[in-house]
């Protein structure tokens, strides 16, 4: 009888993640539907190709900004940390590095360059954690201001110019296409799918909804509350600087105005895929929905032929029903 | 008899699932204590809610002053003259005394600006009635918990409330306070004011209640006069079967010391010449259960958050477990000492609301299911059902959110999990508070099972008979120091009581 019971529990067992997707879904259904009957170009293999390119970006950074947000944080400063990571990039692959005090040059390779930007990254997602933990600030407050150290960094190392011309080698990053699928599409759904399993089946994914659903608790039952919010953040700045590499290699130009807006796009893309601003509810799972649907419908309304201003008022609409939808059905709950 | 002020005919109320009130009937008469009880989950918030016109009933009609009303917000139930004090006070703590009674209903000057004076001076001939010693200007958030709840009586007032629903005022309360909101009903009552008056402590109703009605899962078993009731017949009323007069508490201690704390101090972060916790030392056997009992105040949490590692730097003490001396700096090393804290807070401390039983019952443990890097669900699960089986954990599924589930239930959760850290010592705080009887009996034999598996425990609780009950060993605190320590057999509740009294 027990084995049974057991038996039973495993075919239910979910994760936390999984909740509630299912209305997400259904507004993804619906709206491919609608827009297939109304354009027969939106169904088409290069489309969704382009429409899998588009939200790459934003994917990465989407992915980051859910653990944040899931250990109930938030991280303003993630379209700078890909413009900075970008930048550093580019500029160290086209110029290479003076060292300070010396007359060395440095050349750096493309893997050089990578690694660098990765490291940016990493940097500046570790001091968003630092501040947040051992100076106790608001996540709002720090990653604002890390936003505008790294937007203002971004400027000085390019001096406002973007740096362009970086060589195919790099460019491969954005434009190749193994197995006929563009590398950004590749890197992208490889984040979310790592990321995906991280927070469903890992120790370390189960702490950070324990964190953001009752950090009280969490303290209280021994977890180290601090070191799992320095990762969540850590985690956010890397996949930020991964998304710096994708957009710069994809335009073969490192612009320091790369990224402007881009932890907005993000924060609306964790909200429609049904993850919780107040922490400790949603999924990875969900998030990569919500990238789906913002860019299955800027496609579907460029499709259409309608003008971007209004591709905007759209996107806030569906915002506000997402939204709106979850909290009605939570309240249900 | 007069005329009742308030009516409620039939009322029913169904919940996706549950049918929450079925069919209710209660009659309140003005100058009178009408006491509701039942278990939780018995319907009696739900009910409130409806009279208080949160909730709208399925069916059934409410009728004041023999006129039928219909309410759709609590405002209505106000303009009707019903006011509600719920157990988790609604007042704001950054408005003064005045600006809380008068929220909404501000005196205006010409211009459209609070007439500050008349404000405070309206505020203060309510406040009159009730404890002139609260100033209307006076912040909120400075005064004591009592106070709070006057100011809460005094918005009740101050709109004329006819019928005022107290939902377990007492329980925040000392017993001088408690004696105070007592004398203070009778004033109300006096003044022919109507309270319908919900409380878990059968002491209480002996004293107050002119009229009891008891609800048991949603229907109402039993109403009439107060005179009518014994406490025994009450609680037979509210589980619904005999109980045998009080829990027989089998003594497991032995003479094995397994626990220490010594000279556990507590700064005031503040101001640091002043303790919190001031020198306090005890020893636990290994099977025996020392009850910590003190007043509010006492400082009785901040000593068990004090031995468990969350006051690092304000904190000091020596701890020994099986002979090994430490003094955590966090609940991790506490926990890896061998220590667990089933916290006062449930809901804030103890568990993640969000998560499931499962969850939540393995979330301190989650290493030892990890292969690879990935949590087994199915190891995870099996470990989980064992728990549930053997607390008779009450849950549809290992995978309830536990935000879904009663008071007791999530107390027995906090318990597994505590349990599956193997603790050589628990530290319980307020194990049972608001936790139905049938729920407290439950946990009381948990904590005998515990007891005989070898574990030393530090049971911290307000209930007195509960402390006599289930201790080997007393330990009595107040403001922050050791007053007194007895035996089961040398305590009575007058000993224990002067102890605890500074």
């Amino acid at each position: 009888m027990s084995r049974s019971g057991i038996k039973n529990i495993a075919k239910r067992s979910r994760s936390l993640g999984d909740h509630r997707n299912l209305r997400s879904w259904g507004v993804l259904l619906v709206m491919i539907i609608a827009l297939s009957l109304l354009s027969d170009r939106f169904l088409t293999l290069p489309n969704i190709k382009n429409i899998l390119l588009q939200i790459s970006v934003t994917l990465c950074l989407s992915v980051g900004m859910t653990l944040v947000i899931l250990s109930g944080g938030i991280d303003l400063s993630v379209g700078a940390i890909l413009a900075l990571g970008g930048a550093i990039a580019a500029g160290l692959l086209k110029t290479g590095l003076d060292i300070p005090g010396t007359d060395l040059h440095m050349q750096v390779t493309v893997s050089g360059a990578i690694l660098a930007a990765l490291l940016v990254g990493t940097i500046c997602g570790w001091i968003n954690g630092i501040t947040i933990t051992r100076l106790q600030l608001p996540p709002f407050i720090a990653t604002l201001a890390m936003l505008s150290i790294a937007r203002g960094l971004t400027m000085l190392w390019t001096k406002g110019f973007p740096i362009t011309a970086l060589g195919p080698e790099f460019g491969y990053i954005g434009t190749g296409t193994p197995l006929g699928i563009p590398m950004p599409v590749w890197i992208s759904l490889i984040i979310a799918s790592v990321f995906h399993v991280i927070v469903t089946r890992t120790p370390f994914g189960r702490y950070i909804y324990a964190v953001g659903g009752n950090e009280r608790a969490a303290v209280l039952t021994g977890l180290n509350v601090e070191r799992i919010k320095l990762c969540v953040y850590l985690i956010a700045g890397v996949l930020s600087g991964v998304a710096g590499l994708i957009v710069t290699a994809r335009l073969d130009a490192a612009d320091p105005n790369a990224g402007l807006g881009y932890e907005l796009d993000s924060i609306a893309a964790v909200v429609i895929g049904g993850t919780s601003l107040s922490g400790g509810r949603g999924s990875v799972l969900g998030t990569v929905l919500g990238c789906l649907i913002i860019g299955v419908l800027n496609s579907g309304l460029f499709l259409l032929n309608v003008s971007p201003f209004w591709q905007q008022v759209i996107k806030g609409v569906v915002i506000l029903v997402a939204v709106a939808l979850d909290r009605w059905g939570s309240r249900r709950a | 008899m007069e005329r009742p002020i308030l009516q409620a005919v039939n009322i029913t109320k169904v919940f996706p699932g549950v049918r929450a009130l079925d069919g209710v009937s209660i009659d309140v008469y003005p100058g009178r204590v009408h006491a509701v009880v039942g278990e939780n989950g018995a319907g009696k918030s739900t009910l409130m809610n409806i009279l208080a016109g949160v909730l709208k009933p399925d069916s059934g009609q409410i009728y004041i002053d023999g006129q039928p009303v219909c309410f759709s917000s609590p405002k209505d139930a106000q303009q009707a003259g019903i006011a509600i004090i719920f157990q988790e006070l609604s007042v704001i703590d950054v408005l003064s005394v005045a600006e809380n009674i008068y929220l909404g209903r501000e005196p205006l000057k010409a211009v459209g600006l609070i007439d500050r004076d008349k404000l405070n001076s309206m505020a203060a001939s309510i406040l009159a009635r009730l404890d002139p010693g609260i100033k209307p200007d006076e912040l909120v958030g400075n005064l004591r918990v009592a106070q709070q709840q006057i100011v809460e009586i005094a918005r009740a007032l101050s709109i004329n409330a006819r019928v005022i629903i107290m939902d377990e005022p007492t329980s925040a309360l000392t017993a001088q306070e408690t004696r105070a909101l007592f004398d203070l009903i009778y004033d109300l009552k006096r003044q022919g004011v109507a309270v319908i008056y919900i409380t878990h402590r059968m002491e209480e109703l002996q004293e107050l209640a002119d009229d009891i009605t008891v609800l048991r899962d949603g229907k109402r078993v039993a109403t009439g006069p107060a005179s009518e009731f014994t406490i025994q017949k009450l609680i037979q009323l509210m589980i619904g079967r005999d109980v045998e007069d009080s829990f027989k508490f089998v003594s497991r201690a032995t003479k094995k010391l397994i626990f220490t704390a010594k000279n556990i101090n507590l700064r005031d972060p503040q101001r640091h010449y002043k303790k919190i916790v001031d020198d306090v030392s005890f020893e636990v056997h290994e099977g025996e259960v020392l009850g910590v009992f003190g007043l509010l105040g006492a400082r009785r949490t901040e000593l068990l958050e004090t031995i468990f590692g969350l006051h690092p730097r304000f904190g000091s003490g020596d701890l020994c477990i099986n002979g090994r001396w430490f003094f955590p700096r966090c609940p991790r090393e506490a926990i890896e000492a061998g220590l667990a804290l089933a916290p006062e807070d449930r809901k804030g401390a103890g568990l993640v609301l969000e998560m499931s039983v499962c969850e939540n019952t393995t979330l301190a443990v989650l290493d030892q299911f990890t292969r690879i890097g990935l949590i087994n669900r199915r190891a995870e699960g099996e470990v989980t059902m064992g728990f549930v089986k053997r607390m008779g954990i009450k849950t549809p599924s290992i995978y309830q959110k536990v935000r879904n589930l009663s008071g007791g239930t999530q107390q027995k959760v906090v318990l597994a999990k505590w349990l599956s850290t193997k603790p050589k010592v628990l530290l319980l705080d307020e194990p049972t508070r608001g936790i139905d009887v049938n729920a407290r009996r439950e946990i009381y034999q948990l904590i005998g099972e515990f007891a005989a598996s070898g574990m030393g425990i530090v049971l911290v609780s307000s209930d007195l008979p509960e402390v006599m009950v289930l201790s080997d060993r007393i330990m009595v605190m107040c403001e922050g120091r050791k007053t007194a320590e007895f035996s089961a057999c040398e305590a009575t509740a007058e000993k224990i009581m002067e102890a605890a009294l500074p």
